[in-house]
């Protein structure tokens, strides 16, 4: 089975693939979240993953940094490809892979005991890195900067990450995830946590990162996923039910369950 | 519903009376035992060798004697109840034989302290030949207040959430390094609480110090790990067995300066907790 069979014909992805899941299941204990999923997912832009409560689609992301399995009980099996290589293969190791593939999560968790550069600065440290003064000052500064909350704190680096507001909490976690200069952004409904204008303020950061990265969203919000997504997946109980231009999958939907889902027939 | 008028008010008075019971004998021991010893209390009695002669008999070797205890039970107590703290609450997979050692060191907990004395004596002094030292009995007092210390040690490591730990192993942290540079410092007020409860238990035992042979008269300062040593408590004991009733008002003055002790260790333990908890912002 091809992968790119799941994947609808119009969609016609021209760029290389990035990522691509091959028959990907997970379960937790004996509860099977993910059904096989294969799909694929190319360099840049965002790829928005939609779906009900307990589809799987948080589920599906943390398979694509080996996250899922940090929860006790939970395994998965399949492939997952990233720039060819398989994740799964025994010879990984799961950390270096996520160095590689940064996550950003649903609540924002920077680190309590850590100033605001510390916690841009955690993942190098955490990582063992050593970096002299100068290098470790430009890598803060180019993180905050693309994360867009420079300005905000250039002159407050010593306060308490967590004295941020939510929003601003958010994106020091983007730049911390950043800071590692990963190759695929993951970004577990990075805004359900947030207000209105907080929210805005991260969908426009997605506009620019996805010129450089590329990002995974999970989202419960389809005017969100509308807004910033170029791809979009509609998961359905573990299942992939569409998947395409993301224009295309809320115009003009192929599958009835996802006509039904964006219509607010239920979800 | 059957509503009995008093009963509420009966019922909520023999709790409060409950409560009176032991209050009330606490205060009439402490007020006893501080009147009895307020004319002994001055500064001559803390800095004061032991003497035969109980007005001029002094404080100084039992109080330096009980810091050297404290500090060394500390040192011996932290980095191995840390350890094992660590790995049975972030290592150990969930089998029978995690379940009995962690039942096990539940119940080490409420062992009789002299069942302590004994095995530090065998251990320590016999075994590894350490005699009546200062390090042995340290290290007996260690043993003794361990599994007190893997247990607060795993409750404050409990209480920090999955979430900063997924945060950390997210950007591809080793298991070990997400421990020591997330894990330990957001659990720091906890643990640091526990090891100082430990040393208030470990200064305020008698039975395991007297099983090893520690002497109740000393007129020196300890100056070494291989120094024989005394501590308040075997002061205390020490004047409480004199016939003399000169002697009972110096254990009674002994006694109020180890409570004070105690008081000042427990409210560091609260202090501590409080402030650095401050630097955790959740």
């Amino acid at each position: 089975m091809s992968i790119m069979e799941h994947i609808e014909p119009r969609t016609a992805v021209a760029e290389s693939n990035r990522i691509e899941t091959l028959n990907l299941h997970a379960w937790f204990g004996s509860f099977e979240v993910l059904k096989g999923i294969s799909m694929a997912i190319p360099s840049n832009g965002v790829t928005a993953v939609i779906g009900p409560s307990g589809c799987g689609k948080s589920t599906f992301i943390r398979c694509l940094n080996r996250m899922h399995e940090v929860v006790p009980n939970a395994r998965a099996t399949g492939q997952v490809f990233l720039d060819g290589s398989d994740l799964y293969d025994p010879s990984v190791n799961p950390a270096q892979l996520r160095r590689r593939v940064g996550m950003v999560f649903q609540k924002p968790n920077p680190f309590p005991t850590m100033s605001i550069r510390e916690n841009v600065l955690a993942g190098l440290r955490l990582n063992g890195a050593r970096s002299h003064a100068g290098e470790s000052e430009a890598v803060v500064e180019r993180s905050l900067r693309q994360a867009a909350l420079w300005d905000e704190v250039k002159d407050i680096q010593e306060r308490p990450g967590t004295s941020l507001s939510g929003g601003q909490q958010q994106r020091l976690c983007i730049a911390r995830c950043l800071a590692m200069e990963p190759e695929v952004v993951l970004m577990d409904e990075p805004t359900s946590a947030l207000d209105p204008i907080a929210t805005s303020r991260i969908e426009e950061l997605l506009h620019e990162l996805k010129r450089r990265y590329t990002i995974v969203l999970v989202t419960h919000n389809m005017q969100q996923a509308a807004r910033v997504a170029d791809r979009t997946a509609f998961f359905y109980i573990g299942e992939l039910i569409e998947y395409g231009i993301t224009k295309e999958v809320f115009t003009t939907p192929a599958k009835k369950q996802t006509e039904d889902y964006i219509t607010g027939r239920f979800g | 519903m059957l509503n009995r008028p008093g009963a509420e008010a009966l019922f909520r008075a023999l709790c409060l009376v409950a409560l009176t019971i032991p209050l009330a004998m606490l205060l009439v021991l402490l007020f006893h035992t501080f009147s009895e010893a307020y004319p002994r209390i001055s500064w001559e009695f803390i800095i004061g060798y032991p003497s035969r002669k109980p007005a001029l008999a002094g404080l100084l070797p039992a109080l330096a004697g009980s810091f050297y205890l404290m500090i060394l039970t500390g040192l011996m107590a932290l980095p191995i109840g840390l350890a094992a703290a660590l790995y049975l609450e972030e290592y150990a997979a969930p089998s029978a034989l995690t379940r009995i050692i962690e039942v096990n060191i539940n119940n080490l907990a409420g062992v009789p302290s002299i069942i302590y004395g004994l095995l530090g004596l065998e251990l320590f002094v016999r075994a590894m030949s350490l005699e009546r030292s200062l390090v042995a009995g340290a290290a007996t007092l260690a043993l003794l207040v361990l599994p007190m210390v893997i247990i607060t040690s795993r409750e404050a490591l409990r209480s920090v959430p999955f979430s900063y730990r997924e945060a950390a192993l997210a950007l591809g942290a080793e298991k070990w390094r997400t421990l020591l540079r997330v894990v330990l410092p957001m659990s720091l007020p906890g643990i640091l609480t526990g090891l100082i409860l430990a040393m208030a238990r470990a200064i305020g035992e008698t039975a395991p110090l007297i099983t090893i042979g520690a002497l109740t008269y000393i007129a020196f300062l300890p100056d070494s790990l291989q120094s024989p040593f005394t501590a308040l408590p075997l002061q205390i004991f020490n004047w409480v067995s004199r016939p003399q009733a000169e002697f009972q008002v110096n254990a009674a003055a002994g006694i109020v300066v180890l409570v004070v002790l105690l008081m000042a260790l427990n409210g560091l333990a609260i202090w501590l907790r409080a402030r650095l908890q401050r630097r955790v912002y959740w």
